[in-house]
């Protein structure tokens, strides 16, 4: 077993190429191949019709708005979409896949030869050239119980859910990566959020990471210099968030750089992602690969997307996320490092309708990235998993705006909408926080306060505005934070009559 | 022995709407003809007489309420066990589905339903519909009526001989290599493969999902007509069913009776007659070509080359997409399972399912599926199957700009004795020379008896036409009915012996 090279040093002596298979489950209603939901979360082997069982007899009929999608992520991908293009049969034996074949696109993809643009944390621009995209459905999970981990391993016995078998997937593949030298970790993981906030922007589906909406692939292979041969890769497969992708491929430039540093070569294999450890592991080496004996599907026509319906399709599509991110960016005012912290975070479209709900972009951004990034980050969810609308946000703001509550008072608002109480008119209401705009109040409170502070009072009357700051908080404290200290100051200075 | 079962069924249908007779009275009779007579002919696998009976009693109180029901309403028919039954076991001849209740229907069984035919039970076939004689059955074979130690044809044999035994009006079969014309042909009875795609695939446990074919196994030209009316049509489930209204397959048998062809070109396929063909087959063959000649025919010859291949890519085109489709059954959901005492893993589970569930025939074809589909023999094997079958359809198309319709034997012998060709696998798949090229380009054929060989069993006469004028095959079928029915002075199926009763 040869030891890591450390990633610094790595670099310096070896290039990396890498190679992306991302999947995406798309958002239809109904799974690839048949009327059953396409939904999450349902009890076990519910979501099923005896197609998606596979039973004897039953016969798939391809989901025209699957089509759709894979044609819009397509385009967006700048690829070319097929004239005409076939679904294959991907032969191979396991209990999660009920027919025991992937209906699956294998050498007639819907879509072919695209790139797409990634921004790189500095801001610059890499371009990854795409092979393809292709239709495909999704198996059945497996449940090991009775072994460790939940792996097979040392497992009693297996239980399978079909509720997931014939989701319909986009695969989408890169061609080989070359020139990203040391920030190729970096390109990986920009590559995959890149398509993830476009599959997003697309409405083709919620790509939710934790979900396993989006499942990325990574190979990875190096070699002595730019101009060399490309090096053996290896493929590490499942590899479920952001991060992870980063780590995977780094773990591999050091694994392979320790491989090839003890003259040994490197195995074509598949490799697993361990996220607890940070490594990948020896899966199943490819030479054994099983012949997944491809052949068109018999059971399904050719797909020939009418070229009037595409270009439909094209004209449909919105704007897609660096250029919408862009122009945001400039409507806004933000600065680089503010607009890719709100990016990072997920909260382009919170930010957005709390704006249009009436908050000034800096105020909306304050609530975001504060109050609400700590909140989400304390319970461990997405900005958009609070129980808080942009708009009530928004509507928050503006209580601000009209000088009928304070900061702090509108903290304890968002607390009380965050609480499930409602929107903030009515969190306020009934929570009784409104600013005391009445002066009669303010007044007796003032009188108290000086009363209470001869000391302090004379000093201010002799013309020492110092110590006024003891009188407000005095002021603010009796009347538990919901006066106006602004308004407080005016009516002090004019009681002493200076 | 009742009447009701040896009337056709567009007879027996007249006599319902008639209120002659219950379908209750035909269908009793039909289950008292299976009683007496199927412990001889073991063409059913399942009998389901009280679900029959309930479907009868249903149809009799509807049309006492002068209901407006189906022309075939009430007429009992038997089903092919490759075809899922909703809460009636479905075993498609194997082991491997012993027991297994599906929970759905196949699309033209809801058709059948709907138009309240009984369903008097499933009939026997060869596993997974693989054979040419249901002596692959996994659940005994089927004896011909004509003479039980004969073969009554396969896959669909079941479906053959329980018609011919006047066990039931009507079957469905299905034919992917000749399955329903073949059984036809050596059972005297009257079969068709309806062009690909124009009756529902959804719900026929698949053999070979490019060659699978379900159609009608009768008695009379005239009753596959309206059975293939009734269960024939587009079926959105089905992505390869045609979406076209079927043609006018009742009137075109109906105009055929008339045996006037005037103006009809019917072309002779060369190479599906001489060596191998039966003398005797070859005998009936031309006195039928006489007769539609005299009905004002035009008889041409024509050629189709590449027919010599039809057999060798059929054997690898139908063995690769069977390896794949018979791929499901593995124990994990449905069906049998075996379970290895030592370390029963899915995998190991899986191999020992398939081990015990699946006979011979199919695991050879398995095999030599699998084999034609792996790396690097792809190309050689199913790849150059493909480029046939290319060349089998131009020259159906050629042969069809010559002919109207093409005719030729439906199988080059009559019945063979039971065990005869059981070890002998290439012998037994010579039998569909002249149904597989059908089956290959997708066109429609049909069988229908055409008299007795010298040894006094029935040959079958084939009429194949262009994909989608399956009435062709109606109008020339039955005028050749008529023609040959007014020689013999009735249905071939009188010459046929009587069958001891049991009872």
């Amino acid at each position: 077993m040869s030891t890591l090279v450390d990633y610094d040093d790595a670099v310096t002596r070896y290039d990396t190429v890498i190679g992306i298979e991302v999947h995406v489950e798309l958002g239809t209603v109904t799974k690839m191949f048949d009327g059953a939901p396409a939904g999450f979360g349902e009890e076990p082997n519910t979501s099923v019709t005896p197609v998606s069982l596979g039973l004897p007899g039953s016969l798939p009929v391809v989901n025209g708005k699957a089509v759709e999608y894979a044609i819009r992520i397509g385009l967006a991908l700048n690829c070319s979409i097929a004239e005409t293009c076939r679904f294959a049969r991907k032969n191979y034996f396991y209990p999660d896949v009920p027919k025991n074949f992937q209906t699956s696109q294998y050498d007639e993809p819907i879509a072919y030869e695209g790139w797409v643009d990634v921004e790189l944390d500095d801001g610059s621009i890499f371009r990854v050239e795409i092979e393809r995209a292709h239709m495909e459905e999704d198996a059945g999970k497996n449940t090991h119980i009775g072994g460790s981990d939940g792996r097979i391993h040392g497992a009693e016995y297996s239980l399978v859910d079909y509720n997931r078998a014939g989701i319909p997937l986009v695969e989408i593949v890169t061609k080989p990566i070359t020139g990203a030298g040391a920030r190729a970790p970096e390109v990986a993981r920009a590559y995959v959020q890149t398509l993830r906030d476009l599959f997003r922007a697309l409405e083709v589906s919620e790509a939710r990471m934790e979900r396993g909406n989006v499942r990325a692939d990574v190979n990875v292979s190096i070699r002595p210099t730019p101009n060399s041969p490309l090096g053996t890769r290896t493929e590490t497969k499942n590899v479920n968030s952001f991060r992870s992708v980063e780590r995977a491929v780094r773990y591999e430039v050091s694994r392979q750089a320790g491989v090839l540093d003890d003259g040994i070569a490197i195995i074509q294999e598949t490799r697993h992602w361990h996220e607890d450890t940070g490594t990948t592991a020896s899966g199943r080496v490819k030479s054994d690969a099983e012949d997944y004996r491809y052949f068109p599907e018999p059971d399904l026509v050719p797909i020939a997307p009418d070229r009037a319906w595409v270009e439909e399709i094209r004209a449909g599509l919105p704007e897609l996320p660096a250029a919408r991110r862009r122009r945001l960016q400039g409507e806004w005012g933000y600065a680089d490092a503010e607009m890719r912290d709100v990016v990072n975070a997920g909260a382009v479209e919170l930010i957005e309708t709390t704006i249009a709900a009436g908050a000034s972009p800096a105020a909306a951004r304050k609530w975001w990235m504060g109050e609400l990034a700590r909140t989400a980050k304390q319970q461990e969810i997405e900005l958009a998993e609070l129980p808080v609308t942009p708009t009530q946000v928004g509507q928050l703001q503006k209580l601000v705006d009209d000088g009928r509550i304070n900061d702090k008072l509108a903290r304890q608002v968002l607390e009380g909408v965050l609480a499930g109480e409602g929107d903030p008119e009515t969190v306020l209401v009934a929570r009784g926080l409104e600013v005391v705009s009445d002066d009669g109040p303010l007044l007796e409170a003032i009188d108290a306060a000086l009363a209470a502070q001869p000391d302090i009072a004379e000093k201010i009357r002799s013309g020492n505005l110092g110590p006024v700051g003891a009188i407000i908080g005095a002021v603010m404290k009796a009347t538990r934070g919901q006066a106006d200290a602004g308004r407080v100051r005016e009516l002090l200075l004019e009681r002493i009559g200076s | 022995m009742s009447d009701l079962t040896r009337i056709s069924a567009a007879a027996l249908a007249e006599k319902l709407t008639a209120k002659e007779v219950s379908s209750v009275e035909a269908t009793q009779a039909h289950l008292d003809r299976i009683a007496d007579v199927d412990g001889a002919i073991h063409a059913f696998l399942q009998v389901s007489g009280d679900a029959a009976l309930a479907t009868a009693a249903d149809v009799d109180a509807r049309r006492a309420a002068g209901e407006s029901l189906h022309a075939l309403a009430g007429v009992p028919i038997a089903v092919k066990d490759v075809v899922v039954t909703k809460g009636l076991e479905t075993t498609a001849g194997s082991r491997i589905l012993e027991g297994w209740i599906p929970p759905y229907d196949a699309t033209l069984v809801e058709r059948i339903k709907a138009a309240g035919l009984p369903i008097l039970g499933k009939t026997n076939m060869d596993e997974f519909a693989m054979g040419s004689s249901t002596e692959h059955s996994a659940y005994g074979n089927t004896h011909n009526p004509w003479d039980l130690d004969r073969i009554p044809g396969g896959s669909g044999g079941g479906s053959a001989a329980a018609v011919a035994a006047y066990e039931a009006p009507l079957a469905i079969g299905t034919d992917t290599g000749g399955s329903i014309r073949q059984p036809a042909a050596v059972t005297g009875t009257v079969g068709v493969k309806p062009t690909y795609g124009g009756v529902s695939r959804y719900g026929l446990i698949a053999l070979a999902s490019s060659l699978d074919q379900a159609g009608p196994v009768t008695r009379t030209v005239l009753d596959s007509a309206l059975l293939h009316e009734l269960i024939g049509g587009h079926d959105p489930r089905d992505s390869t069913s045609i979406d076209e209204p079927l043609p006018a397959l009742v009137a075109a048998a109906q105009q055929g009776a008339k045996a006037d062809l005037t103006g009809v070109r019917v072309g002779v396929i060369r190479e599906l007659q001489g060596e191998g063909y039966q003398p005797g087959v070859l005998a009936r063959f031309e006195e039928s070509l006489e007769l539609l000649r005299g009905a004002g025919a035009q008889i041409v010859e024509v050629s189709c080359p590449h027919f010599t291949y039809a057999l060798a890519a059929y054997y690898l085109i139908l063995p690769a997409e069977a390896s794949s489709n018979l791929a499901k059954f593995d124990g994990m959901r449905f069906g049998l399972r075996v379970v290895p005492e030592d370390n029963p893993t899915a995998e190991r589970v899986m191999s020992a399912t398939r081990g015990q569930g699946f006979g011979d025939e199919v695991k050879r074809r398995i095999i030599l599926g699998t084999y034609a589909l792996s790396a690097g023999y792809y190309d050689a094997y199913y790849g150059s199957a493909q480029k046939v079958r290319t060349l089998i359809q131009r020259d159906f198309t050629a042969a069809f700009e010559a002919a109207d319709v093409l005719v030729s034997p439906t199988a080059p012998t009559t019945a063979f004795k039971l065990g005869e060709k059981l070890d002998d696998p290439l012998a037994m798949y010579l039998n569909d020379v002249a149904t597989i090229p059908a089956n290959l380009a997708g066109v429609p054929g049909l069988s229908l008896p055409s008299g007795l060989s010298d040894d006094g069993l029935p040959v079958g006469f084939q009429v194949l036409a262009p994909a989608k004028a399956d009435d062709r095959l109606y109008r020339v079928g039955a005028a050749l009915e008529a023609l040959l029915e007014n020689e013999w002075g009735g249905p071939l199926l009188l010459k046929a012996p009587e069958l001891e009763v049991a009872r």
